[in-house]
C-alpha cells in the first residue's frame, strides 16, 4: 500500500487557505468572514501536522493544539462582538462597520 | 595693596541698588551709590599714596582667565604712573559727578518708575567697567572693561527709554562702537599672532623687535577701536546725540572718562605706536581734522548741550593730536584739563537746564547772570579754562600739544590754533547768549540749584582755574614716555592765547555789543551756514551710503531672499511634502476590513515573491 504523498496534504492545505482568504475578502457578512477565518487557521492546522509527520517531531502536534486553543477563544469572543455588533447595529454587512475610520 | 578692591566697590553699589534698590529710599540709593564710589576713591589715594614713586607698574595676579597650551591671559591689573592719572581722574571725578547727580535726579520719578535707583545703578557699574580699563594689565582685561563703559553708555545714553530720540542715540553709539570694537578685535588677534601674549609687559617689551610693517597694521587697527570709543573722525556721529542721556552722563561718560578711553589705550600702546611712524601720522591727521571739523560745528549749535558735546569731539581731537604727533603726556595732560572743564562745562549746563526747568535751547535764554549768579561764575572757570587763557587748566594742556606739534608739523600747529580760536569763540558764544543780554524765555520760577549740585561745581571750577598749574602731568609721566626735545616758544604760545582772545572778542562783538550782527552774517553766508548748521551732512551721508543699503539690503536679501526664499523654503518645503505623501497614504486607512485585508495579502504575496527572486526556496 502507497502513503498518500505529503504534497497532497499540503496542496489540500493551500487550497483550504486559499477558499479562506477568498472568502474573507468578498463575503460581506461577518458570520462568513469570521467563518472564513477559521478555514484558514484550519489550513494552517493541516500544514502543522503535515510537517509534523514529516519530519517525525511532535511540535506540530503541540502547535495545532495551540491553534485550536486560540481559534476556540477567538470564537468565543468574537462572536459576542458579532452579538453585540449586531445589537447595536441592526446589520452584519461588514463594509457598514466602518466607525473607526474617522 | 587690593587693587580688586578699587573697581569691585562701584560694583558692590551696583548689586545692591540694582536689586534692592525698588525698595530703598532716595537717601539710602545714595548711601550706596556715592558711598561705594567715595570710598573707591579714597582706596585709590591710599593705594597710589603707599607704592612710592610708581617709576615701575606694580602688577597684582588674581587668576588665570584661559589658558590655551603655552598661551595664557591673566585677570592681572597693574599700577603705574598713567594709570595712577587714570584712577584719579575717574574715580574723582566721578565721585563730584555722582554728588552732583543726587541734587539733579532729584525729580527722577513718573513715567520712569524707579528711575532714581536705575539711574545710580547703571552709574556704579559704569564706574567698575571704567576701573576696570584703567587697571587692566593686558589687552583682554583691557576688553572687558572697554565693552562695559560702552554697555553703560549705551543704558544711560537710553535712560529715558520711554522716548524715541533716546533709545535710537543709544543704538546708534552702541553700533558706531561695535565698528570701532571690531578693528580692537583684529588688533588683538594680530598682536597675539605677532607676540603670542596679550599682556601689556610682555607685547610692549617685545615691540621694538616686530616688523614696522605689522606695527603699522596693529597700532592702525587699535586706531579704529580708539577712533570709535573717542569720537574721532570717521566714527564721532554717535557722541552728540548720546546727550540724550541725563546731563550728569554727558558729563562723567561722555566728556570726562569713557571717551578718553581711546586716548588712554593709544597712549598706554606707546611702545608700538613709537616704531609705528605711519600709524601716528594718521593719528595726528585725524585727530586735528576732528578738532577742527567738530569745532566748526559746534558755532552754529543751538542746543547748549550740543555745543558742548562737539566741544568735546574737538578737544577729544586735540588729545588725538597729542598722542599722535609723539607728546602722550600731552595728550594725557589735556585728557586731565578737558576732564575738569568739559565735567564743569557739561554741570554747569546741567545745572541751567535744571533751573530753567528743561530749557535747552539757547535762544530761549539770557540774561541768566544775574539770576543765577553761582553757576555763572563756576561756569566762568571753565569758559577761561578751554579758551586757553593762562594761567588757567587748559593753557597749559593745549599749549603743550600745540607746541608738539609745531614741532611734528607746522601745519598742524597753524590748524589747531585756528581751531583754539573757533573753540573760544563757540563756548564764549554760549556763553553770552545764555549768560548775558535779556531773558528771552518763558519760566518765570528761575532758581538756583541746591547746594549738593553747586559744590561739585564749586570745586571744579577751582580745578579748572588751577589744575593745569597744580597737576604737572608731563613732569610726572616725563619718566613713562620717550622724551620730546624740550622747547619753550613764547611767540607760538602767545599766538595760540591771541587765538583764543580773539575768539572771545569776536563773540562779544557779534552777541553782546551787536546783537544783530550773528543773524546776519549766518544769512550773507547763507549756503555756508547751512551746511554747517546741518553738521556738513554727515549723518545724511552716512544714512545714504551706509544705513540704507545695509537695511534695504538686508531686507531684499537676506529677509525676502535667504530667510524667506531659502530657510522658511526649507522648512515650509519639508513639511508640505510630508503632507503629499500623508493625503498618498492616507487613503490606505479607509477603515474597511476587507481593503486592509487585501493589502495583507498583497504584501505577503509580495515578500513571498521577492524572496523567491531574491534566490529561490529550499
Amino acid at each position: 500500500m502507497t502513503e498518500v504523498p505529503i504534497s497532497w496534504y499540503l496542496t489540500l492545505s493551500a487550497i483550504l487557505f486559499a477558499l479562506g482568504v477568498a472568502g474573507f475578502l468578498f463575503r460581506r457578512s461577518i458570520i462568513t468572514v469570521f467563518m472564513s477565518i477559521e478555514l484558514m487557521l484550519n489550513a494552517v492546522n493541516l500544514s502543522f501536522i503535515t510537517f509534523s509527520y514529516q519530519f517525525k517531531q511532535v511540535n506540530g502536534h503541540l502547535f495545532a493544539f495551540f491553534v485550536m486553543v486560540v481559534a476556540a477563544a477567538e470564537a468565543a469572543v468574537g462572536l459576542a462582538i458579532i452579538l453585540n455588533i449586531f445589537k447595536n447595529r441592526a446589520t452584519l454587512n461588514i463594509d457598514e462597520i466602518d466607525s473607526m475610520k474617522n | 595693596m587690593q587693587l580688586w578692591l578699587i573697581p569691585l566697590l562701584p560694583l558692590a553699589g551696583f548689586a545692591i541698588n540694582g536689586l534692592f534698590g525698588r525698595r530703598f529710599s532716595k537717601g539710602l540709593v545714595n548711601v550706596f551709590a556715592i558711598g561705594s564710589v567715595v570710598l573707591s576713591f579714597a582706596w585709590v589715594l591710599k593705594t597710589i599714596a603707599g607704592l612710592g614713586d610708581l617709576n615701575t607698574a606694580y602688577v597684582e595676579h588674581y587668576f588665570t582667565w584661559i589658558q590655551s597650551g603655552p598661551f595664557t591671559i591673566n585677570w592681572d591689573f597693574a599700577v603705574d604712573r598713567l594709570t595712577a592719572v587714570m584712577l584719579l581722574v575717574v574715580t574723582g571725578i566721578g565721585s563730584l559727578i555722582h554728588i552732583y547727580s543726587i541734587g539733579y535726579m532729584a525729580h527722577e520719578h513718573g513715567p520712569h518708575h524707579g528711575g532714581y535707583y536705575r539711574f545710580f545703578a547703571y552709574l556704579n557699574l559704569f564706574m567698575f567697567f571704567m576701573l576696570t580699563l584703567v587697571l587692566a594689565a593686558n589687552f583682554l582685561v583691557l576688553f572687558v572693561g572697554w565693552e562695559g563703559v560702552g554697555l553703560c553708555s549705551y543704558l544711560l545714553i537710553g535712560f529715558y527709554f520711554d522716548k524715541k530720540f533716546a533709545t535710537d542715540a543709544g543704538n546708534k553709539a552702541f553700533i558706531v562702537n561695535r565698528i570701532g570694537d571690531f578693528g580692537f578685535s583684529l588688533a588683538m588677534f594680530y598682536i597675539v599672532k605677532t607676540f603670542a601674549s596679550l599682556d601689556f609687559s610682555t607685547v610692549f617689551a617685545k615691540a621694538a623687535g616686530a616688523p614696522e610693517s605689522t606695527l603699522t597694521l596693529i597700532g592702525l587697527l587699535l586706531m579704529v577701536g580708539a577712533a570709535g570709543k573717542s569720537a574721532q573722525i570717521p566714527l564721532y556721529v554717535w557722541l552728540p546725540d548720546a546727550m540724550a542721556g541725563p546731563t550728569p552722563v554727558s558729563a562723567l561718560i561722555h566728556a570726562a572718562t569713557m571717551v578718553t578711553a581711546g586716548v588712554y589705550m593709544t597712549a598706554r600702546s606707546f611702545p608700538i605706536y613709537t616704531h609705528a611712524p605711519v600709524a601716528m601720522e594718521v593719528i595726528a591727521v585725524i585727530g586735528i581734522a576732528t578738532a577742527f571739523f567738530a569745532a566748526t560745528i559746534g558755532i552754529t549749535q543751538n542746543d547748549i548741550k550740543k555745543v558742548f558735546a562737539y566741544s568735546t569731539v574737538s578737544q577729544l581731537g586735540y588729545m588725538f593730536v597729542g598722542v599722535g604727533v609723539g607728546a602722550f603726556s600731552a595728550g594725557i595732560y589735556h585728557l586731565v584739563t578737558h576732564a575738569f572743564f568739559k565735567a564743569l562745562l557739561f554741570l554747569g549746563a546741567g545745572s541751567v537746564i535744571h533751573s530753567l526747568s528743561g530749557e535747552q535751547d539757547l535762544r530761549n535764554m539770557g540774561g541768566l547772570r544775574s539770576k543765577i549768579p553761582w553757576t555763572f561764575w563756576t561756569m566762568v572757570c571753565a569758559w577761561v579754562a578751554i579758551s586757553g587763557i593762562p594761567p588757567f587748566a587748559g593753557f597749559f594742556s593745549k599749549d603743550a600739544i600745540l607746541l608738539a606739534a609745531y614741532h611734528y608739523a607746522p601745519w598742524i600747529y597753524w590748524l589747531g590754533t585756528l581751531t583754539a580760536g573757533i573753540t573760544a569763540f563757540y563756548v564764549s558764544r554760549a556763553m553770552f547768549l545764555a549768560f548775558f543780554g535779556s531773558y528771552r524765555g518763558h519760566e518765570h520760577h528761575i532758581h538756583e540749584s541746591p547746594a549738593v549740585m553747586m559744590v561739585p561745581l564749586t570745586i571744579l571750577g577751582l580745578l579748572s582755574l588751577v589744575g593745569g598749574y597744580l597737576f604737572k602731568i608731563p613732569v610726572f609721566l616725563g619718566s613713562l614716555f620717550p622724551a620730546l626735545e624740550e622747547s619753550e616758544d613764547f611767540t607760538l604760545m602767545a599766538i595760540s592765547v591771541a587765538a583764543g582772545l580773539l575768539g572771545i572778542l569776536i563773540a562779544y562783538m557779534m552777541y553782546v555789543a551787536k546783537p544783530g550782527m550773528a543773524d546776519s552774517l549766518a544769512a550773507s553766508l547763507k549756503g555756508l551756514y547751512t551746511l554747517v548748521y546741518n553738521k556738513y551732512f554727515v549723518d545724511e551721508i552716512y544714512g545714504a551710503a551706509v544705513v540704507s543699503p545695509v537695511v534695504n539690503g538686508s531686507r531684499a536679501v537676506l529677509w525676502k531672499g535667504v530667510d524667506v526664499e531659502v530657510i522658511d523654503g526649507a522648512a515650509n518645503g519639508i513639511a508640505s511634502r510630508a503632507q503629499d505623501v500623508g493625503s498618498v497614504l492616507r487613503r490606505l486607512q479607509s477603515g474597511n476590513i476587507r481593503s486592509y485585508a487585501a493589502w495583507v495579502l498583497f504584501g505577503s504575496v509580495m515578500v513571498i515573491v521577492a524572496l523567491g527572486m531574491a534566490g529561490g526556496f529550499r
